[in-house]
């Protein structure tokens, strides 16, 4: 499939999608061992939700900090592809890591915004980006060159297999409904730790 | 500097091969010393906390990390150690060059540094003040050692006594 900017969709879509159903989608490209470092909220809920895989990490905090989790299992493990999934209240919090990813640029980084313009979980208060600020754009002016709105639910898997065989950074933006997270993850930050790193291959430190 | 190649080198006998920071002038010689030396992988973060989300994120991926910063930038971690660092159990290690004491002139690095050492405490995080060049192999070998054995976050703090401090020009 050839991906120019040109081709890509330069807006967000009139229509939210599903969070779920995105999710779904992208787990379902994952056949490779692919790690999942998903954001605090509805988007590690919904994680969990279309099933668990022992390389998906689960964050019960630190608000704004999937993109840099994942950017540095990129660098650890550069023959592994690292999905980081954020909310955009979340990223609108550490926008500064869409500059280092742009400088460090891994091949093997995608990370993947759902937008609903709202900090969900704590009342559906409107964020920046439910309001002037594109995501995307900010993102292609960091540096992520190969970032892109994704317009119905078949373009976002399109653009999912895309940067799964395409050199990254990628960054894939969907607008997505504000329906509550489908399920929850065991609240067991060790638990979760311990689980995700032996899904990557990463043996607790021993000396 | 001999100090920090006393440092770099027990970085290096740890196989830590990561080093993420947000820059200061008494950090100089070990962000010069790792970004000389093939054994490192070395960037700028833009704040301290997303530095700590990279350093927990490769710790997780099987790499080693440390994270550097000035005292000042130790204000932007606090929610990056107690909801990540200390709960998950990640051998986050840092390197805490310390402005606000002996001969600063800029009094608005003051308070955060008086505030380090009660935060780490109340935070479970075990520290140390390296001061002395007798005593720095020792306690830099065995806190870093110590780190990665108990996977405890931990930090090392740099005293003007040992970088010589920052003064007015």
């Amino acid at each position: 499939m050839v991906l120019s900017d040109t081709a890509a969709a330069t807006a967000k879509s009139a229509t939210p999608m599903q969070r779920l159903t995105l999710t779904r989608s992208l787990v379902a490209l994952l056949t490779h061992e692919e790690a999942v470092v998903a954001g605090i909220g509805n988007t590690n809920f919904d994680l969990f939700a279309v099933g668990h895989r022992p390389q998906n990490f689960y964050m019960l905090g630190s608000m704004g900090l999937a993109a840099p989790i994942a950017l540095g299992g990129a660098v650890a493990q550069p023959e592994r592809q690292f999905f980081a999934l954020e909310g955009d209240g979340s990223l609108l919090m550490n926008l500064g890591c869409l500059a280092t990813i742009a400088s460090v640029a891994p091949r093997n980084l995608t990370v993947v915004v759902w937008d609903n313009g709202l900090y969900q979980i704590t009342g559906k208060q409107r964020a920046a980006t439910g309001g002037v600020t594109d995501i995307v754009g900010v993102a292609k002016a960091a540096g992520i060159t190969k970032s892109v709105w994704a317009t119905d639910e078949a373009d976002f898997t399109r653009l999912v297999m895309h940067a799964l065989t395409d050199d990254g950074p990628h960054l894939i933006a969907a607008h997505v409904d504000a329906a509550p997270g489908a399920a929850r993850p065991e609240r067991d930050p060790v638990l979760l730790r311990d689980r995700y790193m032996r899904g990557i291959g990463a043996v607790t430190s021993r000396e | 500097m001999q100090w920090a190649e006393t440092v770099l080198a027990n970085l290096k006998e740890h196989n830590v091969r990561l080093m993420t920071y947000v820059p200061d002038n008494m950090l100089i010689p070990l962000i010069d010393g790792a970004q000389a030396d093939m054994h490192f992988t070395a960037f700028t973060a833009t704040r301290e906390e997303e530095a700590i989300g990279i350093a927990c994120g490769a710790d997780m991926a099987g790499m080693r990390a440390v994270v550097l910063m000035q005292s000042s930038g130790f204000g932007n971690t606090i929610n990056a150690l107690a909801s990540l660092a200390v709960p998950y159990q990640l051998p986050l290690l840092m390197v805490i060059s310390e402005r606000g004491v002996i001969g600063e002139y800029n009094s608005v690095q003051m308070p955060i540094t008086r505030a380090i050492r009660p935060a780490l405490d109340a935070l479970g995080i075990p520290h140390v003040t390296l001061a002395r060049e007798d005593e720095l192999h020792f306690l830099s070998h065995r806190m870093i050692r110590q780190c990665f054995q108990t996977r405890t976050p931990t930090a090392l703090i740099l005293s003007p006594l040992l970088t010589g401090g920052k003064t007015d020009v």
